[in-house]
């Protein structure tokens, strides 16, 4: 096995994610119409009644609106990792799993192509989701997207890796439910992308501890800082430390010894 | 001459002392044989019998509790995932993606087996060009039947001329036509191209006189051999006879 061979394979494991990705146009509008109904609708509503403080990284009273924007984009990566997720499932149930297993290369760079490939169509939905609300004039700056581009492929590798740990301990597409309510829900609501951790203090401690403890959390303050050219040491661990957690408990879970134990091929 | 010893040294498939236990279940107790250039292997054993485990296994799915499989000289669990690239695999399920056409599956297949869009292309032309599928190319695997889905699989299992061919059960689903069809443009493969055949079912009339039979019985190999020989050592006039000897009563 060459790096040529390693070029192509990955390019074919992309290729297919596009393609499936463009198969699914209601994928591609639903991960839109989400965080556009947070922005217009939510955002409205919350806003009279959320006061923000001043906090870091701004310098400056801003609209309720803006300080979402960063949290709407983890959503979209954390609902696209989760649909690739799904994707994997599915591709479990179908048997084309099987059919990118045994093929002749390593499993981890098999799961690190299918990830690549997952992260970057997470970061077309998200830039697709900024030009839409930039048209709806919302307050983003435009060199801030370019900054945000590192924190969204770390962002992209946690969450996919994670969808991917998922993906191996769920037997049927019926399971994934679950995954809703005890796993997304969760990340979502107990993070910073909708409320700052010091509001989620006043109603509880414990709850804003958690928001703290969440890596979502850091995936949201990393592109928030670096959005505004500003860099986040401590969310950059986290969410790092947190990717190569989850991508090393994805090669395991679909490591064949570990597999056979569990009764499922692929 | 110096390929005809390499292949004689080693074989598109040697198995060892296999065995691979289902939690308390032992699944494949001991199972040792090799597939040999050009030669078509029937493993024939009735439902449950460890056919598709053993391919499991060797296709690198699952790994194995004891024994070693080598593909063409290289060791599976020393090689690691670079010992499959010799294999071509027909799964007994569905393993086509339905959403694509056949030729965005044959394609994605052949990257991963680092081929270029220049070589997939022919290679895909040419396989199904043979299948007799050339003109469903554009089309989405949905949109096909059965046996041309089938056919799609065996032209995906080829595409990268592998030295060894498994096929777990694939004329399963199929009628009689398609079945006929296929088993004779099988058998026609390991003649003309060399490729080894390593071909699971229960199906006795999938066997020709001169293939090799490993009659495979709750987990164990029962017998090796041409149909002559397994109806001579059996005392039995004909293959199912042999076969329902073998397995104790067992064969489908």
């Amino acid at each position: 096995m060459n790096a040529t061979h390693y070029f192509r394979a990955f390019s074919g494991i992309a290729g297919r994610e596009l393609l499936r990705f463009l198969n699914q146009r209601e994928r591609f509008f639903s991960a839109l119409l989400r965080p556009m109904v947070w922005l217009v609708v939510f955002a409205a509503g919350f806003r009279a009644a959320l006061g923000l403080s001043i906090i870091p990284p701004y310098q400056t009273y801003i609209t309720y609106e803006v300080y979402i924007v960063p949290g709407l984009v983890g959503m979209i990566q954390l609902f696209n990792g989760m649909q690739s997720s799904l994707s994997m499932v599915y591709d479990q149930e179908m048997g084309s799993m099987r059919v990118l297993l045994t093929t002749p290369l390593p499993r981890w760079f098999l799961l690190l192509a299918k990830l690549l490939a997952g992260v970057a169509v997470s970061i077309f939905q998200v830039y697709a989701f900024a030009g839409v609300a930039l048209l709806f004039g919302i307050d983003i700056p435009p060199w801030g997207l370019l900054a945000i581009l590192p924190a969204l492929i770390l962002n992209g590798l946690m969450l996919g890796s994670l969808g991917m740990v998922l993906a191996s301990l769920l037997r049927q597409l019926e399971n994934f439910a679950g995954v809703m309510n005890f796993v997304i829900f969760p990340m979502f609501f107990l993070s910073s992308a909708l409320y700052p951790v010091w509001k989620m203090r006043e109603a509880s401690v414990w709850l804003a501890r958690i928001c703290e403890w969440n890596p979502f959390s850091h995936a949201v303050e990393l592109i928030r800082f670096a959005l505004y050219g500003q860099f986040n040491l401590l969310s950059l661990a986290i969410v790092f430390s947190t990717s190569v957690v989850f991508f090393l408990g994805a090669v395991w879970s679909f490591n064949p010894a570990r597999r056979f134990r569990a009764g499922r091929t692929a | 001459m110096e390929a005809l010893r390499d292949s004689n040294h080693r074989p598109p498939l040697s198995v060892a002392g296999l065995t691979f236990n289902y939690g308390p279940r032992r699944a494949l107790d001991d199972v040792a044989f090799d597939v040999r250039g050009r030669e078509t292997v029937i493993l024939l054993g009735p439902n449950g019998a460890g056919k598709t485990t053993l391919f499991s296994l060797i296709s690198g799915l699952f790994a194995p509790h004891a024994g070693s499989i080598s593909i063409c000289g290289k060791t599976l669990s020393k090689a690691g995932a670079s010992a499959l690239d010799p294999l071509g695999i027909v799964f007994q399920a569905q393993t086509l993606d339905l959403d694509l056409t056949v030729r965005q599956n044959l394609r994605y297949f052949c990257a991963l087996h680092g081929m270029s869009r220049a070589a997939a292309d022919r290679r895909i032309g040419e396989e199904l060009t043979r299948l007799k599928m050339a003109d469903r190319i554009d089309e989405k695997i949905r949109a096909l039947n059965g046996g041309h889905r089938r056919r799609v699989e065996i032209a995906r299992a080829v595409a990268h001329n592998p030295k060894i061919l498994l096929l777990d059960e694939p004329t399963v689903g199929l009628d009689v036509p398609t079945r006929r069809e296929l088993i004779a443009d099988l058998h026609a493969r390991a003649a003309d191209s060399g490729v080894a055949l390593l071909w699971a079912t229960h199906l006795i009339d999938e066997v020709a006189e001169t293939d090799k039979v490993i009659v495979l019985h709750k987990g164990k190999v029962a017998r090796i051999g041409t149909p002559a020989d397994l109806r001579a050592a059996t005392g039995t006039p004909n293959l199912d006879a042999a076969f329902a000897a073998l397995t104790a009563g067992e064969a489908a």
